[in-house]
């Protein structure tokens, strides 16, 4: 599929492809990068919509294959969850 | 290679020293990162700026640095999302208003706006603050934050477009001593020679100064912060506890980024524990109960080089000519960065610093010297 500059890529920060080229053209060689650079993958879904796609756009812009582009960190807690949540963590002292 | 100036760490110290040595007329600079710009501890941070100190030399460092954050975007080219919507600390108790009267006097003395507010005030200014446990609040407007990612990503665009180059995943291995005076560094990538090399290597700045033969006093130590989705406008400053450890504010995008101390033995581990969200979640609450119904989203760790005074190190090494120290900012190198950039600069190029920055050499801890700042999130 031929992705234009405007086809949204991270759909919860409402990131481009187009940004995403002009971010890597700039000096982005990595995932993280993208990711503090653009928020691609910093919403709600933490990138479960969006990571995949953006390793490839990333490895075919460096001429790289996709396996040599490393994954960010997956980082908790991996879904939305309430503060009101932490408050009734019951058998659970700190 | 050779160069000028070899800066080891591409972290917001490392990219404002290279940046103002650059204005300075110094050409030949390389930044080494062993992973990337950002990546140790200035991508995670909690992006506040504040001027309400307990000690003049922070006072002035980070007054100073205001000024050049309120500039900074244009100068850059790029916006860096500066604000200044303030800082608010609570005072829980008699014993810190004293503390507080006293820095808000210092702090008046040189030209910071600060203020003892009452109960209503802040509420005023934080309509959802559960006063239930303090007695009164410090305020700053001239405080606040800018995005960390931005500046970094900001500092490199400019850099690369003055030349400098930034070197990712390379790792300092070696550093290069003859009669006293610095050579190179080794690295993973091979070597650099130069006359000068910048040790801005943040949480792991005591492992690159032992490269050089070097014991530093400073310890790294996790310090943990999360971020929830972006809600409704809330609230434009900073809330502060330097008794809970406890800070969080909005930023622009619309989400809250927060975080609280914990015990910490001193290491390098960045991992992230449930047990923190948990603290946080309780004491947070407490404050601003409104959170309750807020989801976190991401949580994740960096690491503090702290020193025991918890003011940092600036300076050229006495043993090692040409080796020089920015590190064990104990949490503020973000805030203070402009003036690091400056005062490194200014020492390198023999010129004149922006203040004096003499209390901040490595000669307090031989003389046992320290003057230790009160006002901090250990």
């Amino acid at each position: 599929m031929k992705l234009e500059c405007d086809t949204i890529i991270c759909r919860c920060e409402d990131i481009t492809y187009g940004e995403i080229i002009d971010a890597i053209d700039a000096g982005a060689t990595t995932i993280d990068e993208l990711k503090y650079v653009l928020r691609v993958s910093m919403g709600p879904c933490q990138g479960k919509g969006c990571l995949s796609i953006i390793r490839r756009i990333l490895a075919e812009r460096l001429g790289k294959r996709e396996s040599e582009i490393e994954l960010p960190k997956k980082r908790p807690p991996f879904m939305p969850v309430k503060f009101d949540a932490f408050l009734r963590m019951e058998g659970y002292d700190c | 290679m050779i160069a000028d100036v070899v800066v080891i760490g591409g972290g917001i110290s490392g990219l404002s020293i290279s940046f103002e040595l650059t204005k300075k007329g110094v050409k030949d600079i390389v930044i080494v990162d062993k992973v990337f710009p950002g990546y140790g501890a200035t991508n995670r941070c909690g992006a506040g700026i504040r001027a309400q100190w307990g000690l003049k030399s922070n006072c002035i460092m980070t007054k100073k640095s205001i000024e050049r954050f309120k500039h900074l975007s244009e100068e850059l080219g790029y916006d860096i999302e500066f604000r200044q919507g303030g800082y608010l600390i609570l005072v829980h108790n008699e014993k810190q208003l004293e503390q507080f009267k006293k820095n808000i006097e210092l702090q008046n003395s040189l030209g910071i706006p600060s203020r003892l507010i009452t109960l209503d005030e802040a509420k005023e200014i934080v309509p959802y603050l559960d006063t239930s446990t303090i007695i009164a609040a410090t305020f700053c407007p001239i405080d606040g934050h800018a995005n960390p990612m931005k500046t970094v990503w900001a500092y490199v665009r400019a850099l690369r477009m003055r030349g400098v180059r930034i070197e990712k995943f390379t790792e300092v291995k070696e550093v290069f001593i003859e009669s006293g005076r610095v050579k190179g560094v080794g690295t993973n990538k091979g070597s650099i020679f130069a006359p000068v090399v910048v040790n801005a290597a943040g949480g792991w700045s005591q492992l690159v100064a032992r490269l050089a033969k070097l014991e530093l006093p400073v310890i790294s130590e996790r310090h943990q912060i999360l971020v929830t989705e972006p809600v409704d406008h809330l609230f434009d400053c900073m809330v502060i506890s330097f008794k809970t450890g406890l800070y969080i504010q909005q930023v622009p995008h619309g989400s809250l980024l927060g975080g609280i101390s914990e015990p910490e033995e001193p290491g390098f581990n960045m991992e992230s524990s449930w047990q923190f969200v948990k603290h946080f979640a309780k004491e947070a609450t407490r404050i601003l109960p409104i959170l309750k119904n807020i989801r976190i989203v991401r949580q994740w760790a960096g690491l503090y080089n702290k020193t025991p005074d918890a003011q940092p190190i600036l300076c050229e090494s006495d043993e090692v000519q040409g080796f020089y120290l920015a590190c064990g900012f104990s949490g503020h190198g973000f805030m203070v960065s402009p003036m690091t950039g400056e005062i490194i600069a200014s020492l390198i190029t023999k010129s004149e610093p922006p203040f004096d920055v003499s209390y901040f050499s490595t000669k307090r801890f031989k003389e046992g010297k320290l003057i230790v700042e009160p006002s901090v999130v250990g």
